[in-house]
């Protein structure tokens, strides 16, 4: 049970400072072409880098901080790979807002800041939710093998089965982690649509 | 009065530079509609948007009454003038209330002025407060988010309304009744009014005078009937369109041409005879019978000479009268529908006011087409 809590700790902790650092950065882009595509890229060059040679290239240069292993360099390495998910779906909801909307609201008299909390905001929060989602999924799956750096969580149960040559072992930690996974993904479907403005909802189901 | 004084408009740098709109000088006067029209790309939903500074102006400078728009900061310039666009723009996140208060709350409005505000909008615009005020805009009809978006507009009471094809998004039948409305509530409210269109009859219809655009620059500016009766060149009498003595028909109304002292008048109660007699000796074909100030029909000298009673007893009653605001398309639709060449007008209270001719409308056309002919040879390129 403990591990199960300390997997959820390290994903959390990561996706709470990866949406703190994605979605400001995913709306700032926004105003910003060329800076935009820098970072997109950026973020799909970190997604590329197998988990494992992370927390490889990570260890020498936090271990000048002593803390090459153990869950802080599992944390930043989860922070990083969330980035992608979060600020490709932040960015891409607020473009998505329609011109005529932003042309409205500005025509009107809203300021930069107005226009985004009253208008790009309230529309994009669905989308930008389900790249939260996509990346607490994958953080989860991810935070796993962090094991091998010493971070704990369900990881331990799939390591020490590999260890030991226990297959039980080994399938009892990946049935958790895909059941955490599925539940997380629940619960987040669920924020999604917690989050989506009634108006909006409206507007989809009349649609149909 | 809003004053254009040399305005231009580049949009990019270099070699990639268009100039969107050349010089153009114009103003609009307090309290009217001023149609700019033109086809796509000519500058006129530039011209708007530079208006209330959605765009930088290259050169010149807009001015609104003495105020040079330069010297305002644009959040606050925007929040003077109400804007309404054609995709209507409505915040499909907020509520119908919540969307005409925009302005109102951006201004800092506190909630009971706004909310009384919206109650007079949504009742103006013909939508029933209780009804409509917590509706999402998803489940309004196009003609009912139009409506919305007017209101919108005209949430924080602006002087100046700047309107970008308001009306573009509807049907032809719920357009021409949103136009009807809209020209109602401006009689009553006098605002002065920037309204980009690209169709030349409800330019002809809305505006007080039209700004007709082409490649960026001013082509002629002035009110419908000049524009129609009198095109500066090819380009605006193609673009009014041949139809256009029908089109001046239709903005010109009974008023225009009335003839108010006919002479073949007949009094219901004289006899057949009599009246034949005074028709005859005043070279008459028919006359118009009127009785106690009314109209009550038309006789002619063929059914006078057999008859020996009343004229009341032998007049034709005329299909329809004619109101002095009719338009004389529509007079001369009737005349074609009942075969007539005459039909009396009469004021709100059904009394005689005059008469209406083929001829006097060939004439009215003939007049207002008289200049264009002088002017013709020397302006057509």
């Amino acid at each position: 049970m403990f591990l199960y809590w300390e997997h959820i700790w390290i994903v959390g902790l990561a996706l709470l400072i990866a949406s703190v650092i994605g979605v400001p950065l995913g709306i700032y882009i926004t105003g910003h072409d060329q800076v935009a595509t820098r970072v997109l890229n950026s973020a799909t060059v970190l997604m590329t880098i197998p988990s494992i040679a992370l927390f490889g290239l990570m260890l020498p240069i936090l271990a000048l901080f002593n803390m090459g292993l153990g869950k802080v360099p599992a944390v930043i390495a989860l922070v990083l790979y969330s980035q992608l998910p979060i600020i490709r779906n932040t960015y891409t909801a607020i473009k998505n807002v329609p011109p005529e909307l932003v042309d409205a609201a500005k025509g009107m008299g809203m300021d930069r800041w107005k226009l985004l909390r009253e208008v790009e905001i309230p529309l994009a929060i669905p989308v930008i939710i389900a790249g939260l989602r996509t990346a607490a999924v994958m953080n989860i799956g991810i935070a796993a093998i962090a094991v091998y750096i010493g971070s704990g969580g369900l990881g331990v149960y799939i390591e020490q089965g590999i260890a030991r040559v226990y297959p039980e072992m080994i399938l009892s930690g990946a049935i958790l982690v895909s059941l955490l996974a599925i539940i997380v993904d629940g619960l987040m479907a669920l924020l999604e649509r917690m989050a989506t403005p009634a108006g909006i909802k409206l507007q989809r189901t009349l649609a149909r | 009065m809003i004053t254009y004084d040399a305005v231009t408009k580049i949009f990019g740098t270099g070699r990639e530079a268009v100039t969107a709109l050349d010089n153009v000088s114009f103003n609009i006067p307090d309290g009217e509609i001023v149609v700019f029209l033109g086809p796509s790309g000519c500058g006129k939903t530039t011209m708007l948007r530079l208006t209330n500074r959605l765009e930088t102006i290259t050169r010149g400078n807009i001015l609104i009454g003495d105020l040079n728009i330069r010297d305002t900061d644009p959040v606050e310039l925007r929040q003077r003038l109400g804007y309404v666009i054609q995709a209507i723009g409505l915040f499909p996140n907020k509520t119908i209330a919540e969307n005409i208060a925009t302005v109102p709350k951006l201004l800092g409005w506190d909630k009971q002025r706004i909310s009384e505000r919206i109650d007079e909008l949504l009742e103006m615009t013909n939508l029933e407060p209780e009804m409509y005020r917590d509706r999402y805009p998803a489940e309004l009809s196009g003609g009912q988010q139009q409506r919305v978006g007017v209101a919108r507009g005209l949430a924080a009471d602006p002087e100046i309304l700047l309107m970008d094809e308001p009306f573009g998004a509807i049907d032809p039948i719920n357009r021409e009744q949103i136009q009807n409305e809209f020209l109602r509530l401006q009689a009553k409210l006098k605002k002065t009014i920037a309204f980009v269109s690209h169709d030349i009859h409800e330019a002809i219809k809305m505006g007080d005078r039209i700004a007709l655009f082409y490649k960026g620059r001013l082509v002629q500016y002035d009110v419908p009937e000049v524009i129609l009766t009198q095109p500066k060149n090819k380009f605006v009498a193609d673009f009014v369109g041949a139809d256009r003595a029908l089109k001046v028909l239709g903005i010109m109304q009974v008023k225009d041409t009335i003839n108010r002292k006919p002479k073949n008048i007949i009094n219901g109660s004289d006899r057949t005879q009599d009246a034949l007699k005074f028709l005859d000796e005043k070279g008459f074909r028919y006359g118009i019978v009127v009785e106690r100030g009314k109209p009550i029909g038309s006789v002619t000298q063929k059914i006078l000479k057999y008859e020996e009673c009343l004229v009341r007893d032998v007049v034709e009653p005329y299909p329809l009268l004619l109101k002095e605001r009719t338009s004389l398309r529509d007079v001369l639709s009737f005349m074609l529908m009942y075969d007539a060449v005459t039909f009396c007008v009469v004021d709100e209270n059904g009394s005689f006011a005059g008469t209406v001719s083929y001829n006097d409308i060939q004439r009215v056309v003939r007049e207002s087409y008289a200049d264009e002919a002088e002017s013709n040879g020397d302006e057509e390129t």
